[in-house]
This record gives C-alpha cells, sequence and structure tokens, in this order.
C-alpha cells in the first residue's frame, strides 16, 4: 500500500475495504457523470493503492458535497469522506490550492450568496 | 421564550428576507430568537476530514456561548444548521477532537456537546407546534401549490442530522398545510440542487436546479420554498419554477409580510 492510500484513510476515518461492490454510491451520485472515476470506482482505487490517479482527477472538484452516498450506503463506507480526503491530499501541498482567493472578484455576479464563496474556498483551497 | 439564534453570513447580507421574516414571524408566534454576541462564520461546509480541528472551532464558540447562556441554539440557514449539528454530534461521540478542541479554546467549564441545537422549522413543530400555528394564520395561502425543496443539507448524513425521515421527510409539507398552502410531494426534493460548483461549472448546477425545479412542475408546483439560500440561488439561476425562502411565506400567512404570491 502507498503513503498516500495509508494517508487518505487517516485523514477519512474511512475502510474502503467494508465496500461490497452494489454500485449503489454511483447510482445516487448527482455528479457521477462529472468524474472520471465514479463513486464506486473511487473506493475501489483506495483500496487498491492506486490513490495517485485519484489525486490527478477532475472528480476530486466535482463531489458535490450532498452526502447521498454516505446516507445510501448500505455498509457506511462513507465515500464522500473518501473524495474530501483525497482532495486534501491535494490542496495541503504547498501550491495545491484548486481555487485562490483572487480568482473570486471574477466569479461573484450580483446575486451570489457568501455561502457559495466561504464554501468554495472551503472545498478548494487550504489559506495563501 | 428566548432562544440562542445563530444568523450566519448570508443572512446578514444576500438572504436578509430569510433572517427578517424568520425573526418578525417567531417574534407573533411569542418566541424569541436572541443573536448571539460576536458570532463567527461557522465555515459553510463541514469539515469531513477527522484531523480537521480549527475548521471547527467557531462552531464550538457558538455551540458554547448558547451552553452558558443555559439556551438552546436556534439556526435558520440549512448550511449552518449542518455546520454547527455536526460539530455538536462530535463532541459528544469523538474524544479526540472534543479533547483538542477544548485544549485550544479553554473554556472556564469543559464542553462536550450539551448544547440543544434546533432548526427554526423544529421550534416551529415542537415548540409553537404546528396546529397552533395554522390557528393564528390570518392570510391562508389557501389553494397555492407549493413544492418543499428540503435540499440535502438539513436531512443528511441522517445518524448526526437527526433532522427528518431523510428519504421521506415531513416537515415542510406539514408547515406548508399549517399555513393553508397545498404542498406537492416530488422526487427531487431532496436532491442536490448543485451546491457551491456553482461558482466553477455555472452549467452543471444549472441542470442539477433545473432538475429538481422540473421535476416539482411536472407534479403541479407553482412555487418552490427552501431554508437555504445557496439552494434559492442555484433554484433562480436554473430552475423555472419561482422559489422564495419558507419565512416569507410564514410572515405573509401571519399577516406580517404584504405582498402576492
Amino acid at each position: 500500500m502507498t503513503d498516500w492510500t495509508n494517508r487518505v484513510q487517516e485523514i477519512s476515518g474511512v475502510n474502503p475495504r467494508k465496500c461490497m461492490k452494489c454500485g449503489k454510491c454511483t447510482a445516487t451520485c448527482p455528479a457521477y457523470d462529472q468524474m472520471e472515476y465514479h463513486p464506486h470506482q473511487f473506493v475501489d482505487m483506495v483500496c487498491t493503492g492506486r490513490v495517485e490517479e485519484l489525486m490527478a482527477s477532475k472528480g476530486i472538484y466535482t463531489c458535490l458535497g450532498c452526502f447521498a452516498c454516505v446516507e445510501r450506503c448500505p455498509r457506511s463506507v462513507e465515500p464522500a469522506n473518501l473524495i474530501e480526503a483525497v482532495r486534501l491530499a491535494v490542496i495541503r501541498q504547498q501550491g495545491g490550492n484548486h481555487m485562490k482567493p483572487d480568482q473570486i472578484p471574477g466569479l461573484l455576479n450580483e446575486e451570489l450568496p457568501q455561502q457559495a464563496i466561504t464554501s468554495a474556498l472551503r472545498k478548494y483551497s487550504k489559506g495563501g | 421564550m428566548t432562544y440562542a439564534y445563530f444568523p450566519g453570513c448570508t443572512l446578514k447580507t444576500k438572504a436578509v428576507d430569510l433572517d427578517k421574516w424568520g425573526r418578525a414571524s417567531m417574534e407573533a408566534l411569542g418566541v424569541t430568537l436572541e443573536e448571539l454576541p460576536q458570532w463567527q462564520c461557522c465555515g459553510a461546509v463541514y469539515p469531513l476530514a477527522k484531523d480537521e480541528i480549527a475548521t471547527r472551532l467557531s462552531s464550538v464558540r457558538a455551540l458554547m456561548a448558547a451552553r452558558d447562556q443555559g439556551r438552546p441554539l436556534v439556526t435558520l440557514c440549512s448550511a449552518c444548521h449542518h455546520v454547527i449539528k455536526r460539530a455538536n454530534y462530535d463532541l459528544a461521540h469523538d474524544e479526540t477532537f472534543r479533547s483538542r478542541a477544548n485544549a485550544y479554546l479553554a473554556p472556564q467549564t469543559p464542553y462536550a456537546g450539551e448544547t440543544q441545537v434546533l432548526h427554526y422549522l423544529e421550534v416551529l413543530r415542537d415548540v409553537v407546534g404546528f396546529d397552533n400555528l395554522a390557528k393564528q394564520v390570518k392570510n391562508p395561502l389557501t389553494g397555492v401549490k407549493i413544492g418543499a425543496y428540503y435540499g440535502c443539507l438539513l436531512l443528511r448524513p441522517s445518524r448526526q442530522m437527526a433532522f427528518d425521515d431523510p428519504e421521506n421527510p415531513t416537515i415542510l409539507e406539514d408547515f406548508l398545510r399549517a399555513i393553508g398552502a397545498e404542498p406537492v410531494v416530488y422526487a427531487q426534493r431532496n436532491e442536490c440542487c448543485g451546491g457551491y460548483v456553482t461558482l466553477e461549472d455555472a452549467g452543471f448546477a444549472r441542470s442539477r436546479a433545473a432538475a429538481v425545479a422540473d421535476n416539482a412542475a411536472a407534479r403541479g408546483a407553482q412555487l418552490l420554498t427552501t431554508a437555504c439560500p445557496l439552494c434559492l440561488y442555484n433554484l433562480r439561476q436554473g430552475g423555472s419554477v419561482r422559489t422564495v425562502y419558507f419565512t416569507e411565506l410564514l410572515a405573509q400567512a401571519l399577516g406580517l409580510k404584504e405582498g402576492q404570491l
């Protein structure tokens, strides 16, 4: 097992080996077709030590954090928590931020709630 | 009866209507929401990583402040409610987090999740009572078909949120009946609106919102209602059905807010 695999299991507290591969997480995910690796594949790839491929994938930024997979998983695997741990493994690195505060002014519009900005920055960046 | 109240950042700015009509309605129903002094932003998203401590501390401060006042803590924004309720759950159930949060904040009395965290709708249901609310309605929304949009954050994960049945919730429909409206039940009412991804991929968020609104419209909804500023934004950007905060409907039914639906 790679260091990254241990690291994401440690950050998330998730044991991906509980997965029985029923696919319900992917079936219920509202963003599944936005991800090159669907949630059930994501869990499997953590199991088999392919975390660096996940770290390079766009899907870690398209998880909506809606907890549909967490709620509906019959084995309490919590796929969303694994996805967040992989994203953190990336953005906690120096220069690893996916979104920077100076990008925000260009993304604003008159109606956009503060909640959206705070959420995105919390999900996509770590300080500086 | 007075409750400690955590409004959150968005309710002070873009979601003023959610806050203003919420407070006015509760006051009219005999419940005072007293804003916590010096509350801080909850962070908007609950940190899922076990080793994230600092990002949960603003919630812990609010929970401790309510405990010190001896009052339950009421939230109105779905996101604030989600974050604060889960941080409180962690303080009661995760010894590592509890000891680290207490070590950092060093309160006079250690905190272990004692504060009761209530969503505004729970106060309406369990303290005011929907039957009692119905009796105080001055302008019933008779004949208006309204789809309750729960979204994600109030309901899931149900083990921590303990808000309502996560797949077949009823609290918003019961509320709508109490103010005289006709609730419309539709499949997408507890599926995601597109959330914060709207910032980076507005097209995708709009497609999610359209799926929600189209489903509600197909079931006959003339209006959608929500407790979440981000859901409201996404539904207004991408949905085909007019969307308002549930506190606006409440204030209108109580005769506090003028205007037509």
